[in-house]
């Protein structure tokens, strides 16, 4: 007990310190992708899994997140050693949003107005947190779907253009429509990670990644 | 006063029924500040105009064209609903990453397609050839 309470004292120490020497906070992950790619389920996992708590709401209706949502000092343990990050949830990115496609969802017109205006709001501030404010970035897509369109080629574009180090995690591996190496044949640049985070399948392997990439 | 009149009648303008492309030479771009190229698209594109690059544009002018989209979207307003963009090659070869910037090979050089969102729809897109199809309003 004491023990522990000592060698905890002294990692915690020793995180300063090297915090100190590395530019003081943790760094800051922008969980970034298209709309519905399943970024606030991956954060809550992420949350859940190391803090206890959550981000954020997750829904199949698209732009359910609207403002970058920052979960602070996630410490994750990897083998004896311990990577803090501040995880980001962003507004999925696009160049249009027509507010009639929320009326699908069963949503009525004035509410739908109203959450175009907030995604439009939202996505504007996910361009320019991933311009100023993030370390490194998660880049999520869902897998059933085209990687290989101009949203993910001009964001990937964007992130290389500023030597963030970049993961792309390639999600909704639970899904049979699912394709990992149809994502990694798009962006064959960068390491491409498959999980599922509404499952939670494969995530030893995203841990690891985040803390070799982010630590 | 079942009578349907028609107002686009004042013979002075061009006609409606047409869409005009607006082709911009590297070179006329090469001249522009950032956010003076992201005006002359996005005007050309609220005028339901497509607008073709020449040359591309960079990350950075990629960036803050999506984020000056956004804010000109109003959903209750004029019906604007953002823009659609194509460019090839993809860039997502490998070339365009940290080596590509190592060897000098900053400028993305694509053709660059640009539409308002509402008219212009991708058909068929890979690295060699944009199919879009654009509606008349
Ligand atoms: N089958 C499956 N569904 C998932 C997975 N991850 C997320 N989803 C679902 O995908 C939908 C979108 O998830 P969100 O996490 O809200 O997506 P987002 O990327 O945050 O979306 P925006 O905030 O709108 O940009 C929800 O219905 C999730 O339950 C997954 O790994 N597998
Ligand atoms: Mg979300």
């Amino acid at each position: 007990m004491f023990m522990g309470i000592l060698t905890d004292l002294r990692s915690s120490i020793s995180r300063a310190t090297s915090s100190l020497f590395t530019g003081g906070e943790p760094k800051r992950i922008g969980i970034y992708g298209p709309p519905n790619a399943g970024k606030t389920t991956l954060a809550n996992r992420i949350a859940r899994d190391w803090t206890g708590d959550a981000v954020g709401p997750e829904s199949h209706v698209p732009h359910e997140t609207r403002r970058a949502r920052r979960k602070e000092n996630v410490e994750i343990k990897r083998n004896g050693k311990s990577v803090t990050i501040d995880v980001v949830d962003t507004p999925g990115v696009t160049t249009k949003v027509d507010y009639k496609q929320f009326l699908e969802h069963d949503i009525e017109k004035e509410d739908a107005v109203r959450r175009s205006r907030e995604a439009t709001e939202g996505v504007a501030e996910a361009m320019h947190w991933l311009r100023e404010d993030v370390d490194g970035v998660i880049y999520v897509l869902d897998a059933t779907e085209d990687p290989f369109t101009q949203v993910n080629t001009m964001l990937v574009g964007i992130i290389e253009s500023q030597d963030l180090p970049v993961l792309i995690f390639a999600n909704k591996i639970d899904l049979d429509e699912a394709s990992v190496q149809r994502v990694s044949n798009a962006f064959p640049q960068h390491e491409t990670v498959p999980l599922s985070a509404l499952e939670g399948d494969n995530m030893d392997e995203v841990y690891d990644k985040i803390a070799e990439y982010f630590g | 006063m079942a009578e349907v009149t028609t107002t686009d009648d004042d013979g002075g303008e061009p006609p409606t029924e047409g869409i005009q492309i607006d082709m911009i030479s590297a070179d006329r771009m090469d001249g522009l500040r950032t956010m003076e190229k992201i005006r002359l698209i996005l005007d050309g594109v609220h005028d339901d105009n497509i607008v073709i690059l020449e040359s591309g544009l960079q990350p950075e002018e990629e960036s803050k064209l999506i984020e000056r989209t956004m804010t000109e979207i109003n959903p209750d307003g004029d019906g604007f609903t953002g823009i659609e963009i194509e460019s090839y090659p993809g860039g997502s070869g490998g070339d365009n990453g940290f080596l590509g910037r190592l060897m000098g090979n900053d400028d993305p050089n694509t053709l660059t397609v640009i539409g308002p969102a509402d008219r212009i729809e991708t058909l068929h897109k890979d690295e060699t050839l944009i199919s879009t199809l654009i509606t008349r309003q």
